[in-house]
C-alpha cells in the first residue's frame, strides 16, 4: 500500500487502525474509556500540560536521552553503522517511565488518587510504582505469580516505592493474566481509578496515548540523528512486545519514505517450534483480546496460547494494533530473533561497548547483528536500546549454569 | 417472534418474573452438562445462559474463572458447546438457550459460520460480553437474520445515550449488570437497580434481566420485584463445585427450585 500522498492519520476516530484497534470490552469500562479519551484531548490541547510534561521527562526522567555511535560493535558486526538510542539511561532503566509520567498527570488531572498497572517482567509496574510514588498516589500493580518467582528483586523495589504487588493465581500466571486481572480491579473500581496500561494494546485510546506519550523517543532521534551524522538513518530497528518503544521510535518516521522501520518479535525456541511470542512474524490469526482487535497467538478454537520468551517483557500473545496495521500496510517490517540470538547480542554489546542492554532490547540488537553485514560501511542502522539489562541477571546467569 | 420473545410475554402475561440460570458449558464435564441443563429447567428455569470457556474470562470474578479453567481442561471449546446444545435440544425444544461468552473463540470460528451453526444447533440468542454494540453492528445484523438475539448488556455506569444505542443494537433482553465489578461481587446496590429499571425499560421497550451478585432467594426475591428477569450464576457453579459427583444433578435442581419460589411469590404478594 503507498501512503506517500496521503498523510498518516491513525486511529481514525472510534480507535481503528485499519481493521485492528476498537474498543472490545465490557459495557462498565465504556463510560470510563469515553471519559479518559475526552481528558487526554483536553489535555493534549492545553500547554500547561504539555509543559508540566516535558519537564518531567527533562528533570525526572533525564532526557533527552543521548544516542551514542556503537563503533566497536559496528566494526565487531562488519558493515553498516550502529546507532544506539539510550532509552537504558532513563530513570528506572528503560522506555516504560515516559508512558508512566504521561498517565500519571493525566490521573492526576481526572482527579483519579488510585493508579494500578499489569506487568510481566516487572519494568512496567517499577515504573509505574516510582510515579505513584513521585505524585503521591496509591498503586496496585498486578503481576502473574509465575513471574513474581522469577522477578523477585523487581517485586520487592516495587515494595520499596510503597506499591502493593497482587500476585495473579489465574490462566497461565503471567502478563496476560495480570492484564486480566487488572482489567477486573479496574471495571470494579473504575470511580477512583486510573489503569496505567504498560504498552501499545488495551482499548482505544490506550494505544494512542501510550504511542504519544513515547514518541518523545522518535521526535528527538529525528533532531539528533542529522546532528551526529548529518542525516536520518536507513533503518530504524526496535524490539516488540506489546510495541510501546517501537512504536515510540517509528512513528515520528513514518512519514520519512526512505527509512525503513523493522519490528522484532521474540521468536523464543523458534518460530517453527511454536514456543515464541511472534505473532507479526509467524502470521498469527487476527482475533480480539484485552480490548482490541490484532494478531493474536491462539489455537484453531479461539483459545489464547502460551508464549515463550526468554525475555518476560516481550512474552506476550498479542501486539499492538498499529503494529498490525503497519504490517499489512507494508509501512514496517516484522522479523523473529530466538533466544539464543538474542543473548549472543547481549554478550555482545557487554563485551564491545560496556553497555548490559536489557533482553528486551538485546532482540532489536541481534536483528541489527544479522542485517549490518549484508549492508555497505556508510549504511545506518538506528537501534531502539529500550532498557537496561540488571533485572536479566539472574536469567543470564541461570543460562550459564551460574546460580546467585 | 423469538422464542426469547415468546418466552418474555407468555411470563408477563402470567405475572411472573423470568429466572435465568447461567452454567459454563463442560464444568465440570462435558458429560455434566445436558443433564444439568434439564435439571434447570425441571428447578423453574424460562431461559438458560450457557457459558462458552475462554482462557481469557475478563469480566468475570474467580468462580466463573474456575468453571472456565475446569471445562478447558476437560477439552471444551466453542464447537462443543454447539454441539451440547443440540444435544439438549433433542428432548427440549421449548427452553430458549443463551450462549454468553467472549468475542475471540467466535472470530476463530467466523462471525457467518458461527451463526450458522448455532441456529443449526438451537440457539436462541447470543451475549459476547466484549462486543459493545459499536464493534459489532454486522455480527448483531447477521444473528438478527438468522433469527437469533443479539443480547446486550448494560450498566450502572451507561449513559441514556448508551440505552438507545443498544436497543437499537440488540433484541430479545437487557442484560442489566447491577453493579461495578466483575461476575460474583457480592456489593450489590438495590436502591441503584431500582432508579435504573424503570429507565431502562422505559428507554429500550425491551425486558429487563438483572444479574451479576445475586446469590440467594431473597437477593432474587428483591431484584425479581424490579426488574423482569433475574440471572443467577457464580452461586450455582459454587453450588457444583461444592457437590460429590453423583449428587451435582439433584443439587442445582433443588438450589433453583428454591429460587423459584422466591420469585413466584412476589406475583403472589402483588396479587
Ligand atoms: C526494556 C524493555 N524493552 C521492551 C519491552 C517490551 O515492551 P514494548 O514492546 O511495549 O516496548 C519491555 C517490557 O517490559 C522492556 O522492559
Amino acid at each position: 500500500m503507498q501512503m506517500a500522498d496521503t498523510p498518516y492519520q491513525f486511529p481514525d476516530a472510534s480507535g481503528h487502525f485499519g481493521p485492528y484497534g476498537g474498543v472490545f470490552v465490557a459495557e462498565t469500562l465504556i463510560p470510563a474509556l469515553d471519559e479518559l479519551r475526552q481528558a487526554y484531548a483536553e489535555c493534549q490541547r492545553d500547554p500547561a500540560f504539555v509543559a508540566e510534561f516535558e519537564y518531567e521527562l527533562k528533570h525526572y526522567v533525564g532526557r533527552p536521552s543521548p544516542i551514542y555511535h556503537a563503533r566497536r560493535l559496528s566494526e565487531k558486526f562488519g558493515g553498516a553503522q550502529i546507532y544506539l538510542k539510550r532509552e537504558d539511561l532513563n530513570h528506572t532503566g528503560a522506555h516504560k517511565v515516559n508512558n508512566c509520567i504521561g498517565q500519571a498527570l493525566l490521573a492526576r488531572r481526572m482527579g483519579k488518587p488510585r493508579v494500578i498497572a499489569e506487568t510481566g517482567a516487572g519494568q512496567h509496574g517499577v515504573a509505574t510504582a516510582t510515579v505513584a510514588a513521585r505524585y503521591g498516589m496509591e498503586c496496585v500493580v498486578y503481576m502473574g505469580s509465575e513471574d513474581v518467582k522469577r522477578q523477585a528483586a523487581n517485586v520487592y523495589r516495587m515494595k520499596l516505592l510503597g506499591a502493593t504487588v497482587v500476585p495473579v493465581e489465574s490462566g497461565s500466571r503471567t502478563l496476560k493474566d495480570a492484564m486480566n486481572e487488572a482489567m477486573r480491579d479496574w471495571v470494579t473500581n473504575v470511580g477512583n481509578t486510573f489503569y496505567i496500561i504498560g504498552t501499545v494494546a488495551g482499548p482505544h485510546p490506550y494505544p494512542v496515548l501510550v504511542r504519544d506519550f513515547q514518541t518523545v523517543i522518535g521526535k528527538e532521534c529525528k533532531v539528533q540523528m542529522p546532528e551526529l551524522t548529518g542525516r536520518q538513518p536507513d533503518y530504524v530497528i526496535a524490539c516488540v512486545g506489546g510495541g510501546s518503544n517501537a512504536i515510540g521510535i517509528f512513528h515520528p518516521y513514518i512519514g520519512e519514505q526512505g527509512v525503513r522501520l523493522v519490528g522484532v518479535e521474540a521468536a523464543g525456541e523458534g518460530i517453527e517450534t511454536g514456543h515464541h511470542a511472534a505473532p507479526l512474524t509467524a502470521n498469527a490469526r487476527v482475533g480480539v483480546l484485552h480490548g482490541n482487535r490484532t494478531y493474536l497467538m491462539q489455537d484453531e478454537d479461539g483459545q489464547i496460547i502460551e508464549t515463550h520468551s526468554i525475555s518476560a517483557g516481550l512474552d506476550y500473545p498479542g501486539v499492538g494494533p498499529e503494529h498490525a496495521w503497519l504490517k499489512d500496510s507494508g509501512r514496517a517490517e516484522y522479523v523473529g530473533i530466538t533466544d539464543a540470538e538474542a543473548l549472543q547480542a547481549f554478550h555482545d554489546l557487554c563485551r564491545c561497548e560496556g553497555i548490559i542492554p536489557a533482553l528486551e532490547s538485546s532482540h532489536a540488537l541481534a536483528y541489527a547483528a544479522k542485517l549490518a553485514p549484508q549492508l555497505a560501511r556508510d549504511k545506518i542502522l538506528l537501534v531502539n536500546l529500550s532498557g537496561r539489562g540488571d533485572k536479566d541477571m539472574h536469567t543470564v546467569a541461570e543460562r550459564s549454569g551460574i546460580h546467585f | 417472534m423469538s422464542k426469547i420473545q415468546a418466552t418474555f410475554q407468555r411470563l408477563q402475561a402470567a405475572g411472573r418474573k423470568a429466572l435465568i440460570p447461567f452454567i459454563t458449558a463442560g464444568d465440570p464435564d462435558p458429560a455434566a452438562t445436558v443433564p444439568l441443563m434439564h435439571a434447570l429447567v425441571e428447578g423453574g428455569a424460562d431461559v438458560i445462559e450457557l457459558g462458552v470457556p475462554f482462557s481469557d474470562p475478563m469480566a468475570d470474578g474467580p468462580t466463573i474463572q474456575r468453571a472456565s479453567e475446569r471445562a478447558l481442561a476437560k477439552g471444551m471449546s466453542l464447537r462443543k458447546v454447539l454441539a451440547l446444545v443440540a444435544e439438549f435440544r433433542r428432548t427440549d425444544t421449548n427452553t430458549p438457550v443463551v450462549l454468553m461468552g467472549y468475542a475471540n473463540p467466535i472470530e476463530a470460528m467466523g462471525g457467518q459460520a458461527f451463526t450458522a451453526a448455532a441456529r443449526e444447533a438451537g440457539v436462541d440468542g447470543v451475549l459476547v460480553v466484549d462486543y459493545p454494540p459499536q464493534e459489532c453492528v454486522e455480527f448483531a445484523a447477521t444473528l438478527k437474520g438468522a433469527g437469533l438475539d443479539p443480547i446486550f448488556l448494560l450498566a450502572p455506569t451507561s449513559s441514556a445515550q448508551r440505552f438507545a444505542e443498544v436497543a437499537r443494537a440488540g433484541s430479545g433482553y437487557i442484560y442489566y449488570v447491577s453493579l461495578k465489578g466483575v461476575t460474583g461481587s457480592a456489593n450489590i446496590d438495590l436502591d441503584e437497580v431500582a432508579r435504573r429499571i424503570p429507565q431502562i425499560r422505559a428507554a429500550v421497550g425491551m425486558p429487563v434481566g438483572v444479574g451479576f451478585g445475586i446469590r440467594d432467594a431473597e437477593s432474587a426475591r428483591r431484584i425479581g420485584e424490579l426488574a423482569d428477569g433475574v440471572v443467577i450464576g457464580s452461586r450455582i457453579i459454587e453450588e457444583i463445585e461444592n457437590s460429590a459427583p453423583g449428587e451435582v444433578v439433584a443439587r442445582v435442581r433443588d438450589f433453583i427450585k428454591g429460587i423459584r419460589t422466591a420469585l413466584d411469590q412476589i406475583g403472589e404478594t402483588a396479587r
